[in-house]
């Protein structure tokens, strides 16, 4: 594609690049959604549109859009661009979505985590599709000499009902590119009922590729006369080499080099966010299988280093003592929550625990890159591209605007590859041998044993009532990991944790200890152990009441103080700065009557050892109650329904995708629920496969997920992480009124407890 | 060692060790990529393929143990990418990541060569091998009995394609 004229008028009153495609088409340069909405708050000048993240018309009407998000399955692939398209007025079959690369050092970042695609990119991708509509009925009123008034579009043509004229976006794309770009402020945006791609049900982009088996993951990335690599790193973090025997491992078949890797790595006492490249030995062969049987054979004497000693009963034990001792920090303290549980009628003291767990995501950690004249490529699928890139400038010396990257599709992200070690090792590897390129790809061990895991904690509370249930007092001591006033990433609890607000009496205490293993965001980081604990704890008030689980948390959420204002986005807006607003106690109560609604909460006679039980979070700006009704027959327990009931704003932009997402949430949270642990041994991780740190499998999926949506107000926000908070919770309470059994540590294995 | 083997009807000979997994000679030497690497010890079903009709986990299946046997990939599961199997992927938007899902319609297609029109029980039975974490299940049930609705001899065109020489 080549660009034969170029204008940029970038002003205060448009935000695009408009140029002529040879051939005839036209081209809207964007920039990217994070840019438009810094400028919408007033941030900082608008950077110039990225030439690289585009839509293009072509002649014969062909829209080309390119998706510029890492997709790890969330289907963000399909929703920017549905926006775009709808508000252009064209056909979605006719609608072709190319994947940008990270190849140059125009990108800024490019990343997906955090449900944060949908919020942020809602309002500008819809409007850089209105603008591109609203100078296509311009060109064609020129054309004419008709009023823009009377023109209306569809389908990707601009009609003249009364002249009974058409034409095509594509014929007039040669004098759209000569147009100067409208004025935003006059480029309307449809009314939610004039969509036609919005909020109808749309298969993934690259679904025949998926069903066909085509290579697109990482893994299936294959270049001429590329060599394959495995990396044997030590099962203590920071451990180094001492010796290994390399000279056997050369010789043995399809071998080509093996390596010793030797770099200064950070091992404090709580591991930094990206420590960067471990030492270990890599091993380059003919095919992965090769290198990974050469592997077996690799004879090496580790000095292990400083977290050798480290053990999950560690932890526990040290957790115990500090449970017993005073806090050592307060995060919050409204009100007098001693005074007012010493006045309660009723105080009810439980504790509760949740372990390590790992991301897993089916497909292995991989990269594939090739260092060739000074410059490396690299294909890799990291949610967090630009990071992983200077990790890699930092760490292997190349720099960064001598590193192209190709974004591949991820099988699975779930926050594990927001980390990009592997694309150290990978990068490392290649630039020992230029010339040829090397994919590198991690076992199920290596991924499981070398992940930054959601970190365990412990969290014993207290709370008072009163005569008449209401809740007057609430104490949480909770232990976790860190130093000092430093949690471990991904381990801390915010001072507005609920049900902070609607509470008068509220107390937030933490002690922390130092741990030797990486920890890191997994799927709805925080919520998706903190939702467990709360939940249940607020169940087990509400049967101490004697209250309905559900009216009681009806009535706990109508007693919150108002939503604070939002802080303030950080100065300069910019990325990152996404500023979640507090919990909309309104929003959940809708959420939660619907549940009800759909549920029939109440109204149902089950039989002795079946139940329904209830639970909410608000997480990621989605506010999410959900019903689980189970039968629990001795310590099996079989799920056999779950209701969701979730508000993410105005509307669901696709509800197939949207859908999927929501069973992913339910059936994800009953693997953390029932099966997953990740325990810690001599400093090693423990746990290395799918038959000791399993998933729930089809046979234990529950025959129906209902899932239903409160259409509120507001603008819409994202569905990858929100739906799987209030699933744990949901079940244990059911589990409760099943069977009488209050379980408080996850796993629920742990108590005996299995899926059926 | 020399093998000769009949993937996806073509006959073709490989030079690998015997105790190479059929799933690393599909993939890294006959660059078949649609059988997936997810665990390497019979757990996850991603690698799933047919040697003589039955689903195997490719992973942990020595090159040495196929012999004349045909074996199918799901590159060969159809000439068109229309296997009604498919087709009811495609119509019910399973995928969400789509890793598992070469590995969960090889197992499906499996299933419906011998069981035309499965139950829910059926297909729990048959699919759980098969691990999929994004937790797509519910719409694999749907899929499988759409495709089974589609046409009763689904599974002989299964058959078919993967004996032809
Ligand atoms: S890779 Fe073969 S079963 Fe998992
Ligand atoms: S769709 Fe991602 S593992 Fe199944």
């Amino acid at each position: 594609m080549k660009r034969t004229e170029t204008k940029n008028v970038m002003d205060r009153r448009s935000f695009f690049k408009i140029s002529a495609v040879a051939g005839g088409g036209v081209m809207f340069t964007l920039p990217f959604a994070e840019e438009l909405l810094a400028q919408g708050r007033g941030g900082a000048a608008p950077p110039p549109p990225n030439p690289n993240n585009f839509i293009k018309v072509a002649l014969d009407g062909t829209v080309t859009i390119v998706a510029k998000n890492p997709e790890t399955g969330q289907g963000v692939r399909n929703m920017l661009p549905m926006m775009i398209a709808d508000e252009l007025d064209v056909d979605w079959k006719n609608v072709k979505l190319d994947q940008a690369d990270f190849d140059d050092s125009k990108y800024t970042a490019q990343s997906s985590g955090g449900s944060t695609a949908t919020p942020n990119a809602w309002t500008p991708m819809r409007q850089a599709g209105a603008a591109g509509r609203a100078m296509f009925v311009t060109a064609a009123a020129q054309k004419w000499g008709v009023p823009e008034t009377e023109l209306t579009t569809g389908s990707g043509k601009v009609n003249h009902a009364s002249s009974k004229r058409s034409v095509g976006y594509g014929e007039l794309a040669a004098a759209v590119a000569k147009l100067p770009a409208p004025d935003m402020s006059r480029v309307k945006l449809k009314d939610a009922s004039e969509y036609k791609i919005i909020g109808k049900k749309h298969s993934a982009y690259d679904i025949s590729k998926i069903v066909t088996g085509a290579p697109i993951f990482g893994v299936d990335v294959t270049l001429p006369g590329m060599l394959h690599a495995c990396f044997e790193k030590c099962g203590v973090f920071g451990g180094k080499v001492v010796s290994a025997n390399l000279d056997e491992i050369k010789k043995l078949p399809g071998v080509k080099h093996a390596f010793v890797v030797e770099r200064p790595i950070v091992t404090d006492a709580v591991i930094p966010g990206e420590p960067g490249l471990e030492n270990g030995i890599a091993i380059v062969a003919e095919t992965w299988w090769h290198a990974q049987s050469a592997r077996q054979k690799l004879k090496v004497q580790w000095d292990e280093g400083i977290h050798a000693s480290e053990s999950s009963v560690g932890y526990q034990a040290k957790a115990e003592a500090m449970g017993k001792a005073a806090p050592q920090r307060t995060l919050r303290a409204d009100g007098d929550a001693d005074g007012a549980l010493k006045s309660a009628a009723k105080v009810v003291e439980a504790s509760y625990s949740y372990p390590f767990i790992a991301h897993a995501p089916l497909e292995p950690q991989n990269c594939t890159a090739m260092f060739k004249d000074g410059k490396l490529e690299m294909w890799g699928n990291s949610q967090q591209p630009g990071r992983g890139r200077k990790l890699v400038s930092d760490t292997v010396g190349v720099a960064e605007s001598d590193i192209s990257l190709h974004m591949v599709r991820a099988g699975g992200g779930f926050g594990r590859r927001l980390t990009n070690d592997y694309m150290v090792e990978a990068a490392w590897i290649a630039k020992q041998i230029p010339g040829v390129p090397v994919k590198l790809i991690w076992s199920r061990e290596d991924d499981m044993r070398h992940d930054y895991y959601r970190p365990g904690g412990w969290q014993n509370l207290k709370a008072g009532i009163d005569a008449s249930g209401k809740i007057v007092g609430w104490k949480n001591h909770f232990l976790s990991y860190g130093d000092g006033e430093t949690f471990a990433s991904s381990s801390a609890m915010g001072p507005t944790e609920f049900p902070q607000r609607f509470v008068p009496n509220y107390t937030l205490q933490s002690s922390v200890q130092r741990l030797g293993i990486r920890t890191g965001a997994l799927r709805a980081p925080s919520s998706n152990a903190f939702a467990f604990v709360i939940q249940s704890f607020i169940d087990e008030l509400a049967h101490a009441a004697g209250k309905d689980p559900a009216q009681y948390r009806l009535d706990l959420l109508a007693s919150g103080a108002p939503v604070p204002a939002p802080a303030a986005p950080p100065a300069g807006g910019g990325r990152g700065g996404f500023a979640p607003p507090g919990m909309n106690a309104e929003r959940m109560i809708g959420a939660m009557k619907l549940a009800m609604e759909k549920s029939e909460w109440g109204k149902k006679k089950y039989p002795a050892g079946t139940a329904q039980g209830i639970a909410f979070h608000f997480s990621h700006m989605g506010y999410f109650a959900e019903v689980a009704e189970v039968t629990v027959v001795g310590t099996k327990v079989k799920l056999n329904k779950v209701w969701v009931a979730g508000d993410i704003g105005s509307q669901i932009i696709n509800p197939s995708g949207a859908e999927n997402l929501v069973h992913g949430g339910v059936i994800d949270g009953m693997s953390e629920l029932m099966m997953q642990e990740i325990t810690v041994d001599k400093g090693r991780v423990v746990q290395g496969n799918f038959n000791t740190h399993g998933m729930v499998r089809i046979n234990q999926a529950p025959p129906v997920i209902e899932v239903h949506f409160v259409k509120s107000t507001a603008s819409p926000t994202g569905l990858g992480e929100p739906s799987l908070p209030p699933i744990l919770p949901a079940i244990a309470n059911a589990i409760f009124t099943a069977s009488g059994k209050r379980l408080r540590q996850l796993p629920l294995s742990k108590a005996g407890m299995s899926w059926a | 060692m020399a093998f000769k083997l009949n993937v996806n009807g073509h006959s073709t000979s490989v030079d690998v060790p015997p105790d190479m997994p059929l799933l690393w000679v599909l993939r890294d030497v006959l660059n078949l990529k649609a059988a997936k690497f997810g665990c390497g010890i019979a757990q996850c079903g991603a690698c799933t393929v047919h040697v003589a009709g039955q689903p195997v986990r490719s992973c942990s299946y020595p090159v040495s143990s196929v012999g004349t046997k045909a074996v199918t990939t799901l590159e060969g599961l159809s000439a068109t990418g229309n296997h009604p199997l498919q087709q009811a992927w495609e119509t019910v938007d399973v995928p969400q990541c789509g890793y598992c899902q070469a590995g969960q319609i090889m197992s499906a297609a499996a299933l419906l060569a011998k069981t035309p029109k499965p139950t829910d029980k059926d297909i729990d039975t048959a699919m759980s091998g098969n691990l999929c974490r994004c937790g797509t299940y519910l719409r694999i049930r749907e899929a499988i009995h759409k495709a089974a609705d589609m046409g009763p001899n689904a599974s002989a065109k299964t058959v078919q394609t993967a004996s032809k020489e």
